[in-house]
């Protein structure tokens, strides 16, 4: 089986979040990034079917948002191949047409199965998961908790996450695109000299592809921080004070006596 | 149907309708006010019709019955869908951003070249246009588009609409799938249902909920131990238990559970909207996080801007030196 992932970079949203001047569109100068958490699932959920079928998986992304460091640490997580797509815009291409970038790549490799985090926390027009499936001509299902190998080498077993802790379980004859929401364990830890290693050893291929001509299906007006509505009140203090203040509260509420 | 029509795709989760479906509704019926349209639910599944009473706000259900819709498996959802919407020819097309939405509403906008606006949150007609309010990064950021073509695909945010509960006099018809389905590559094989055993968080008057805030694994029996004195539950948003550090049936949130709690403790969660969507009944809302703007605050009634790791042993031996533990 040959397993493609699709790796994107995205805001960090620990650190504040800055507006261009335009109002249009976000201020990515300065901004930090990190891999797309559903992505790094996605990563793994393949690491884990590579250990279970000897299955070979190669790391798609596109060079946007210090992604380099994500890939090696990919690498040396056991991933075989690294390619990456050149971008210089200062944002990201709009989710059709990265699904388009990103197919070209992916038909090259022949790929049986194809990896990608179900969502991504800046997608406005689109999301890229889906929409992966009609760029490879392959049949696509998302917000997938675990995967495992099937009764035969054509088909996954996928389990398909509902409200209520219920999956569904899904059988998937392949080829296939699976939109990941988590890995069947939790993204591994991979150890600093390790990624320092993949760094020296492991090779990032560079593999253009023309920007589709897809016309924009929005525009946008103006985007900005939402108006603070009607706050929590704050408590302030020290670490005791805030303890006995909550305390106090729940006392005066009746649900701590 | 007329071009200035909306269309609701409605859910069921077991045969129960989805609160989502019932939003939908709510915020058809507002767009269609501004539109001059009628609003039209299409319901997919084997028993669809037994929810027409429930959704009679609309001006007319349409239930597609077929054994092949009886579970979600996208290639029989998307072609039905497909299909109405290609000969209902509506103004917009309104669908939850939710686990089956999120599969059908990109993928439909890919097959008809429609344009698709993920997490609305407001939405209205401006002329030919429609203008819809999205929700980003987590609930950080606001954006105002403005789409020019029909039909729009907007996949709406729960939580973020009244819903319709108005009785109508809705039109049902009921009629078998208007094109040929095929199971497909991917097939739906059985639901499975959490192992029964752990405790129902739904339930709980008490719930002690924690997030990324908690940063190791080591940290939770900190909170176990607030929880404890507190007389209540452990419950987690969706990265807690992606990490395996507690099970999917403490998932607090739009794919995991519903909670109503007397008392809410939320600490280290920043409140994206997924999460609050599984706390909307809660009673009294803590929240604590080191970052002011974390939309936690929107939505507690308290708040308090500490590093948890610091609160948590000072609030258990506060609440333990009171009940005398």
């Amino acid at each position: 089986m040959k397993i493609a992932v699709v790796v994107r970079q995205v805001p960090d949203l620990i650190e504040p979040l800055e507006i261009a001047e335009s109002e249009m569109e976000l201020d990515l100068d300065g901004a930090s990034f990190l891999v797309n958490e559903t992505d790094d699932h996605a990563v793994e959920q393949a690491i884990l079917l590579k250990e279970a079928t000897g299955a070979s998986v190669t790391v798609v992304a596109l060079d946007f948002g210090d992604v380099d460091d994500t890939l090696y640490a990919a690498a040396a997580k056991g991933t075989d191949q690294i390619i990456k797509i050149p971008w210089e815009e200062e944002t990201p291409p709009s989710p059709q047409a990265a699904a388009a970038m990103y197919a070209q790549v992916i038909k090259g490799i022949e790929a049986d199965l194809v990896l990608v985090g179900t969502y991504a926390h800046d997608e406005l027009e689109g999301v890229l998961a889906p929409l992966l499936g009609p760029a490879l001509e392959m049949p696509y299902v998302g917000v997938i908790r675990g995967i495992q190998p099937g009764d035969d080498p054509s088909s996954i077993r996928a389990f398909k996450e509902f409200p209520g802790a219920v999956m569904a379980q899904m059988n998937v004859g392949l080829p296939a695109v699976l939109g990941i929401l988590a890995a069947e364990q939790p993204p591994r830890y991979v150890p600093v000299s390790r990624i320092r290693a993949a760094m020296k050893s492991a090779e990032i291929e560079e593999q253009e592809v023309p920007l589709p001509a897809i016309e924009p299906a929005l525009t946008v007006e103006r985007m900005y921080l939402p108006e603070a509505g009607e706050r929590a009140e704050m408590l302030e203090g020290s670490e005791e004070e805030v303890a006995q203040r909550i305390v106090q509260i729940l006392q005066e509420k009746g649900l701590v006596k | 149907m007329s071009a200035q029509d909306i269309l609701v795709v409605a859910e069921t989760n077991q045969d129960a309708l989805a609160d989502i479906t019932l939003e939908l509704l709510g915020a058809a019926r507002g767009l269609a006010s501004s539109t001059g349209g009628q609003v039209v639910v299409v319901i997919l599944g084997q028993n669809g019709a037994q929810h027409a009473q429930a959704l009679s706000a609309a001006d007319r259900i349409m239930v597609i019955d077929d054994a092949q819709l009886a579970a979600y498996s996208p290639g029989p959802y998307l072609a039905v869908l497909q299909s109405v919407i290609e000969s209902e020819s509506p103004r917009a097309v309104l669908v939850g951003s939710t686990t089956i939405g999120l599969d059908v509403a990109p993928m439909l906008g890919a097959r008809l070249n429609a344009p698709v606006v993920c997490g609305c949150q407001a939405m209205a007609a401006e002329g030919d246009a429609l203008k819809v309010t999205s929700s980003i990064c987590a609930g950080k950021i606001l954006v105002d588009v403005r789409v020019e073509r029909s039909p729009a695909i907007l996949l709406v945010l729960p939580g973020s609409f009244q819903p319709a509960e108005q009785p109508g006099q809705a039109q049902v018809e009921t009629k078998p799938s208007p094109v040929p389905l095929e199971a497909g590559q991917i097939q739906f094989q059985e639901m499975i249902l959490p192992e029964a055993g752990d405790v129902d968080i739904t339930s709980q008057d008490v719930l002690v909920a924690v997030g990324r805030g908690i940063q190791q694994e080591d940290n939770m029996e900190m909170a176990e131990e607030l929880a404890r004195a507190l007389g209540g539950e452990l419950a987690a948003s969706r990265p807690i238990v992606d990490q395996g550090w507690l099970p999917t049936t403490r998932q607090v949130g739009k794919s995991g559970m519903v909670v109503k709690p007397k008392l809410y403790l939320v600490l280290g969660v920043s409140g994206a909207p997924e999460h609050q969507e599984g706390m909307k009944g809660a009673g009294l809302v803590i929240a604590v996080n080191t970052d002011p703007t974390a939309p936690i605050f929107d939505v507690a009634q308290f708040g308090v801007e500490m590093d948890i790791l610091d609160l948590m042993p000072a609030l258990t031996e506060a609440i333990n030196a009171v009940r005398g533990g």
